[in-house]
């Protein structure tokens, strides 16, 4: 197998490295779309390409040769790929299916606990305010999702900040936005180092519902407000009621996001004008899982081809090529 | 601007939920106009009794006659029990955090005095 068949296992790196500056720049819908999908097709990229790795191991075994009727020493001879890489890829199959056997186990219970507890809840609207002293808000994955607020955080907004984060929790029901950050996730098990990719989708949703509300309520400075607040209320010390001149626009430009948590992000995100479209950077990215799809390919195909020239080998009385 | 598309625009399960809020939020039990008082804004008294006779009827208050009109409660404590239940199933799997969609995540110290100052307030503990 040539070269061509590292690929796949190094394509990862560069998409975590671009997760992020993707996740800030695109719109958080296409964002979503498009890291999610990513990060699935380059896990499956990879693990084909592991999983060829260790199979040109698995062919050097002379009872499989023999099985399959190939020659051995065709394939030893003409296989660029040296046996302890083989068997390091066999390794590596191993380990990453078991973390992501056992990734998907556990999003798996815990989806089905969540979705129970979903249709547990008092009542049949959508939304369920919990009386709960602590400030928080949810919506629990499930079919349909159901939106849960603590009573603690509705008193820790005033009425225009509550339908921001009831928008925002509705946009993550509509949109099954858990279907796209447990694919994610279990992408970055099949493969660790799509990690940031994960992360990534799930700042993206988070986006994608704060965009939605800004959207629905049509005023960008409140929904920013929502979220700080919100987010304040939720630490351990309240926030200070500073009535009606806590306002953002007291900041005309957002204070530097460099090493900022989320939640900062997304409020100054939202102090900002929407995000635009950029066709470019979505490109490079369709283009970058495209090359690592098409390895993948090559890889198979040259793998198949090696196997049936090794099987005429071992057929015909003198065989060619040795 | 934000409210011009009044009440009968906006969705119910919303209104709902800031009438419950209010009910929960309050000392006792509350009369129509006063949860209208509360909520404040553009609310027609009727849409008020609309709202809380859909909550009654769902299980979800309770009501007395005072005089000549309702006072409302909030059910005992169900929905509560219901949360504290939900959280101990969810603690106990391993994804729990990674689930729920929360409205908004954690914050870290710098994050916290980060948002302080983008709310125009004062800031940190330095001064309480």
């Amino acid at each position: 197998m040539h070269l061509v068949v590292y690929l796949p296992l190094l394509l990862p790196v560069v998409a975590a490295a671009a997760a992020r500056p993707l996740a800030d720049r695109l719109p958080p819908a296409s964002a979503t779309w498009l890291l999610a999908a990513s990060a699935i097709a380059l896990a499956g990229a990879s693990s084909a390409v592991l999983g060829l790795l260790a199979l040109t191991a698995l062919v050097r075994i002379p009872l499989a040769a023999a099985i399959g009727h190939w020659s051995l020493h065709v394939v030893s001879s003409n296989d660029p790929t040296s046996l302890p890489v083989a068997l390091a890829a066999c390794v590596l199959l191993a380990v990453a299916g078991g973390i992501a056997c056992r990734a998907l186990w556990r999003r798996g219970s815990a989806l089905i606990a969540a979705g129970r507890q979903a249709r547990r809840l008092p009542g049949t609207g959508k939304v369920v305010i919990t009386d709960d002293e602590a400030a928080d808000a949810y919506t629990l994955p499930g079919w349909p999702c159901r939106i849960v607020v603590t009573s603690g955080m509705m008193r820790a907004l005033s009425q225009p900040e509550r339908r921001v984060l009831l928008a925002h929790e509705r946009a993550h029901a509509a949109w099954f936005h858990y279907l796209f950050t447990t694919a994610a996730r279990l992408a970055a098990a099949a493969n660790p180092l799509l990690r940031p990719v994960a992360s990534a989708v799930g700042y993206t949703v988070e986006r994608w519902a704060d965009e939605r509300a800004a959207a629905i309520t049509g005023d960008r400075p409140l929904a920013a407000r929502a979220i700080a607040r919100a987010a304040l209320a939720t630490t351990a010390a309240p926030p200070r009621r500073s009535g009606p001149a806590a306002v953002l626009g007291a900041v005309t430009r957002a204070p530097s996001m460099r090493g900022a948590g989320p939640v900062p992000r997304r409020v100054a995100a939202l102090m900002g004008p929407p995000p635009r479209p950029r066709l470019l950077l979505l490109a490079a990215v369709v283009l970058l899982v495209a090359v690592s799809g098409v390895s993948a390919l090559e890889a198979a195909r040259d793998l198949h081809a090696l196997l049936e020239y090794a099987r005429a080998a071992s057929t015909s009385p003198h065989p060619s090529g040795t | 601007m934000r409210d011009e598309a009044g009440p009968t625009r906006r969705a119910a399960g919303e209104l709902e939920a800031a009438v419950l809020a209010v009910l929960q939020a309050a000392e006792s039990a509350l009369s129509p106009g006063e949860v209208r008082d509360q909520i404040g804004g553009d609310l027609a008294y009727t849409t008020v009794v609309t709202i809380l006779s859909r909550l009654y009827a769902k299980g979800v208050l309770e009501r007395h006659k005072a005089g000549r009109a309702y006072v409302y409660t909030p059910v005992a404590d169900e929905p509560g029990l219901a949360a504290r239940r939900m959280a101990r199933v969810l603690d106990a799997e391993p994804d729990r955090e990674a689930v729920l969609a929360r409205f908004v995540s954690g914050l870290s110290g710098t994050d916290e005095e980060l948002l302080r100052r983008m709310l125009g307030e004062p800031s940190g503990q330095a001064d309480s």
